[in-house]
Parts: C-alpha cells; sequence; structure tokens
C-alpha cells in the first residue's frame, strides 16, 4: 500500500495498536479496532478512559506515539491533510457560528471543505428543506432552539459527503424527543454508507449502535454487538454492561494524576 | 410551611421578551429530595437563579425557608447552598483552600461541619493542595458539592451536578445524595437524564417553561394510559418506520434496542390477539423476524408523551 487510498473498501477505519504516551503517561494504550463502511460504532468509556486522545488521532489531528491506524483510507501518520478532508467532526462544544445566519454557516462550512457555488446552492437548499428550516434560513444560529442546532450541527458536518463521521456526545442536554429525531439522521447517514463514530453517555443509544468499545484507562475493555455484550455479562441492559466494565478504572475521577 | 414554595413565577430574557419560564408554581416539602427533569433550555436555571435570589422573576413570588427571594434576599442567601451548572470555584486555589473560602464567608469552618462532608471529602482529601483547575471533572464535582455544604445549609440547590457525567460517576453522585437526605437537608436537583427521576422521592417535568407534571415518580409512571409494547427486530430502520404508520399507534419511537410502540386502550381486545395483530401487520411489510412484549412504561416513555401532547396544544393555540 503506497500513497493511494486503501482498496479495502469495506473498512473504514482500521486501528492496530495505536498508543498515545504524554512523557510518563499512557494516555492511549494500544487500541485495536476496524469499523466498516456504513457502521455505527459507539466508541464508550469513562471520564479521564482517553476517548478524546484517540478520536483526536483518528482525526488526524495529533500524532500517535506508536501503532499504525488508517481512516478512510489514509494513514494517520503521514496523510493527516487528507484524512481531515474525508470525515466530518461534531462535538457539543464546537459546532456552529452562533453570530451567522443558518444559510451563512453552511456556506461557511461548505466553501472550507471546498464545494463549488452549484454544489453549495443545491445542498444548501435540500438541507434546508430537510430539516424543514425554511423560515430560519435567514436567522441567526444563536436563536435557535438547542435541538435544531444540533441537527443543524450534524447536516453541516456531513455537507460534503465525508467517508467518516466523528460525533462526540452530540447529543447532550437535548429532550427525549429530540434526540431521537437526532438518530434519525444518523441512521439516514449510514444508509447513506456514511461511517458514524460515535461518543455517548446515555446508554440507551449505546443500544442504537451496531458494535460498541468500551475504554477503560487507556485501553479498550470491551468491542462487541450491544446484544453479544449483555449476553457476555450476563445483565439486561448496556447501563448495567457499563459499570461492570467501568467501575473498576483507576483513572479519571478516583485519581486525579492521571 | 414546606422549605420552597414557588407561586406563578415568569421571567423573560430580553427585548423580545423571550419567555423562559412560565407561570410556574409548585413546592418541596421539608427533607425531600426534588427533581427538576427536563431539556436543555427548558428554564431550570432561571428558577434555580431566582429561587437562590441571583436573578429577580418578572412576576410571581417564591420564598426559600418562608423568607421572600425579593425581601429577604440576604436571609436566604445564608440558609442556603447552591451549586450551579457551571464550575464556580477558585481555579487556582487549592482543594483546601477553596473549602476553607466558603466556609469562611459564611462565618463558620471545615471543622464545625466536617461531618457532614466527610464521605465526600475522604474521596478528595489526598489531593487537597492540588489546585481545584487541575482536578478532573468527578472531582471537581465533589469538591463543588463540598463548598456547597460547608456551612451546613438547610436547602440544598444543585444545577446539572450530573451533566457529562459518566454513569459509573453518575451513580455515586446519586448515593452521596441519599446520605445526604438522611441528615434532613432538602435538596433540588436539576438534570436533563430521565433516569435520573426515579431516584428522587418527587420530580416536576418541565419542558419550554412549564410544568407538564409534578408528582412521584411511581405515580407519574402509573398515570400512563396507553398501551405499550416493546417491539425487536433485525432491521431496526424499518421497523420504526412499519411502526410509526401502523393503525391506531399513538406513538412509536426507539427506545435502547426495542422500539416501544403505544396503542390506545380500548375494552373487547384481547391482549394475545393484539400481538398477534401487531406481528402479522409487520410480517405484511416484510418484517417475518419481529418480537414483541408489553412493557412497563418509565418516566422517558411518560415524558415523551406529555411534550407530544403539550406540542399538539401548542398548535392547536396559534
Amino acid at each position: 500500500m503506497k500513497e493511494k487510498p486503501d482498496n479495502n473498501q469495506q473498512l473504514t477505519i482500521q486501528v492496530e495498536e495505536l498508543s498515545k504516551h504524554f512523557s510518563h503517561f499512557v494516555a492511549v494504550d494500544k487500541i485495536t479496532f476496524d469499523v466498516q463502511k456504513g457502521e455505527i460504532f459507539g466508541f464508550l468509556g469513562a471520564n479521564g478512559a482517553g476517548k478524546t486522545t484517540a478520536i483526536r488521532m483518528l482525526c488526524g489531528l495529533s500524532a500517535p506515539t506508536s501503532g499504525k491506524a488508517r481512516i478512510a483510507g489514509f494513514d494517520v501518520y503521514r496523510q493527516a491533510e487528507q484524512i481531515k478532508k474525508n470525515i466530518g467532526y461534531m462535538s457539543q462544544k464546537f459546532s456552529l457560528y452562533e453570530d451567522l445566519t443558518v444559510t451563512e454557516n453552511i456556506h461557511f462550512f461548505g466553501g472550507i471543505y471546498g464545494l463549488t457555488d452549484k454544489q453549495l446552492k443545491s445542498k444548501t437548499r435540500q438541507l434546508i428543506g430537510d430539516l424543514g428550516l425554511e423560515r430560519e434560513a435567514k436567522k441567526l444560529v444563536s436563536s435557535l432552539p438547542l435541538g435544531w442546532k444540533q441537527k443543524l450541527s450534524f447536516s453541516v458536518a456531513i455537507l460534503h459527503d465525508p467517508q467518516i463521521v466523528f460525533l462526540d456526545e452530540p447529543t447532550g442536554g437535548v429532550d427525549p424527543v429530540t434526540r431521537r429525531q437526532f438518530w434519525n439522521l444518523i441512521y439516514e447517514a449510514a444508509e447513506r454508507g456514511i461511517t458514524v463514530f460515535v461518543t455517548t453517555h446515555y446508554m440507551d443509544e449505546a443500544e442504537y449502535c451496531k458494535r460498541i468499545s468500551i475504554m477503560v484507562d487507556g485501553k479498550i475493555k470491551a468491542l462487541d454487538t450491544p446484544s453479544n455484550l449483555k449476553q457476555q455479562f450476563n445483565v439486561p441492559d448496556m447501563d448495567a454492561v457499563f459499570y461492570q466494565i467501568a467501575r473498576g478504572a483507576q483513572r479519571g475521577d478516583k485519581n486525579p494524576a492521571a | 410551611m414546606e422549605p420552597v414554595i414557588l407561586h406563578s413565577i415568569t421571567k423573560t430574557y430580553g427585548k423580545e421578551k423571550k419567555l423562559a419560564v412560565d407561570k410556574v408554581s409548585f413546592a418541596v416539602k421539608q427533607g425531600e429530595l426534588f427533581g427538576l427533569i427536563g431539556p436543555d433550555g427548558a428554564g431550570k436555571t432561571s428558577i434555580f437563579r431566582i429561587l437562590t435570589t441571583l436573578m429577580l422573576a418578572d412576576s410571581g413570588s417564591a420564598t426559600v425557608e418562608g423568607f421572600d427571594v425579593v425581601k429577604d434576599f440576604k436571609e436566604i442567601r445564608n440558609c442556603i447552598g447552591y451549586m450551579p451548572g457551571r464550575f464556580s470555584l477558585y481555579q487556582d486555589l487549592t482543594v483546601e483552600e477553596n473549602l476553607k473560602f466558603f466556609a469562611t464567608v459564611f462565618g463558620s469552618s471545615i471543622r464545625e461541619n466536617y461531618s457532614l462532608i466527610h464521605d465526600i471529602y475522604v474521596q478528595i482529601e489526598p489531593f487537597k493542595s492540588r489546585r481545584a483547575g487541575k482536578l478532573s471533572g468527578g472531582m471537581k464535582q465533589k469538591l463543588a458539592l463540598c463548598c456547597a455544604l460547608i456551612h451546613k445549609p438547610s436547602v440544598l440547590f444543585l444545577d446539572e451536578p450530573t451533566t457529562g457525567v459518566d454513569p459509573v460517576s453518575r451513580k455515586e453522585f446519586w448515593q452521596m445524595l441519599k446520605q445526604l437526605k438522611q441528615q434532613n437537608i432538602t435538596i433540588i436537583v436539576s438534570t436533563p437524564y430521565m433516569d435520573e427521576a426515579t431516584l428522587c422521592d418527587r420530580i416536576a417535568l418541565i419542558q419550554n417553561g412549564s410544568i407538564l407534571s409534578v408528582d412521584t415518580p411511581e405515580a407519574i409512571v402509573s398515570s400512563y394510559p396507553d398501551l405499550l409494547y416493546a417491539v425487536k427486530a433485525e432491521n431496526y430502520y424499518r421497523l420504526i418506520t412499519e411502526l410509526g404508520r401502523y393503525p391506531g399507534a399513538s406513538a412509536a419511537y426507539a427506545f435502547g434496542e426495542h422500539v416501544h410502540l403505544a396503542l390506545k386502550r380500548d375494552k373487547g381486545h384481547l391482549q394475545e390477539a393484539k400481538k398477534e395483530k401487531i406481528l402479522s401487520y409487520l410480517a405484511g411489510a416484510g418484517i417475518k423476524d419481529a418480537t414483541l412484549k408489553e412493557t412497563k412504561p418509565t418516566i422517558e416513555d411518560c415524558f415523551i408523551r406529555l411534550l407530544s401532547r403539550n406540542e399538539y396544544e401548542r398548535e392547536t393555540r396559534q
């Protein structure tokens, strides 16, 4: 495999023994997993387990200390710029510009992703129509309810039809109806073949993922479908699975030195 | 007299008079663990800020421990503890310095009320000389709780203490609250997590500034009027779409690994016949592997139902 994208189309994320050290502290400790094209993959873990560090490496924002990773067919060490062009990213903290209008935000991000004027025009119309935001198109994003912001933010993150979209706790704080509408958008994106990589603290959302991994103290302690994990631990729901796996965590809340 | 009473409190913001709290009334009983349950923007923080005398309501009245939130704000500030949603301790003071500061401001000392915070403080004590800004999220939360408690308040206000906290730490936090309740402290806590509602004595479900319901979690759940089924099939996305179109469905929505289907209760139909009907409908739509069982509603089911009714009423009013 040279500079050209990996021809293994079925795996959009391939991670092998990936690690990140901050001097003596091992934030991410040899994690290994694959994600298939169009899969909804839940990336769970306790606070301080190393999720954010791992995601930053997968997005090409932070160089790993060791191990291998190919994202959308590109190498995280040498092709970080190509990775950034082929992924979308959304988190609760970073999403849209509050003092731009809905349309301005779409144009701004579309422009950054390199869409042509013609593409921008049709994408904007389609996106506003799909979300039912016709009446809000010229309003400032700051005036929208949180749930609408999140839906818009997700749609903008996949505006350039990326191979993968990374969602870092996308649904924090919204009401249960809006949360479900948001997940409908995720399902639609996955049906279109976009790989969805999502972190969440809502354990019922973990059930919506095809497979999930649970990180504890920098390592992946479990990786399987939700139903297999429930069977394996002999518990009724994902909440109990998470509790069984993560309660022994050394890092994070019990030991702030970590 | 109940320690916290709100009477028709209303609050608007800005020139546009955006309605944040809409004629909210409720009362919290002595020693109760009372939950304000609702999403971001529902008005939870505005209610907290009014009750803790940090903000004035446009209209309505409220008392805390019998003191009026406008006239008697000084008395209220002495008898309450408040943990805001945003971390608000001094980042560049150490754990111990923060605690000492808050005790001193209230004319108390750490020693005087140490028994109250002991169980929580021992967990962060090994790091007492660390600056608060350098603590992990869960540790900050424990320190903030200690600082809110150190002057021995009789009413404790906790604004979204568990938001963004992982499920294990959330469970620990609720265990701490249970222990505090035994000290006869009245606690009002807000949360966007529906599953935490059942840990409260009573809850108020809130959305768009209005209270949808105030009762014990058990009473709210038992007043759910519909029949509720948990349905499962391999193709989740299609299952949800098809059930949404099922004749007589009040609602169909994702619920963990299942889809919840709510049906109006009616007399004369046997449960088994009803199940058969749903399954054969799904088979007709090409979903042949579906299984279903009747299930008990949770607070989240109740909230979803109240939300849709609320939306409907707003639409018809316009």
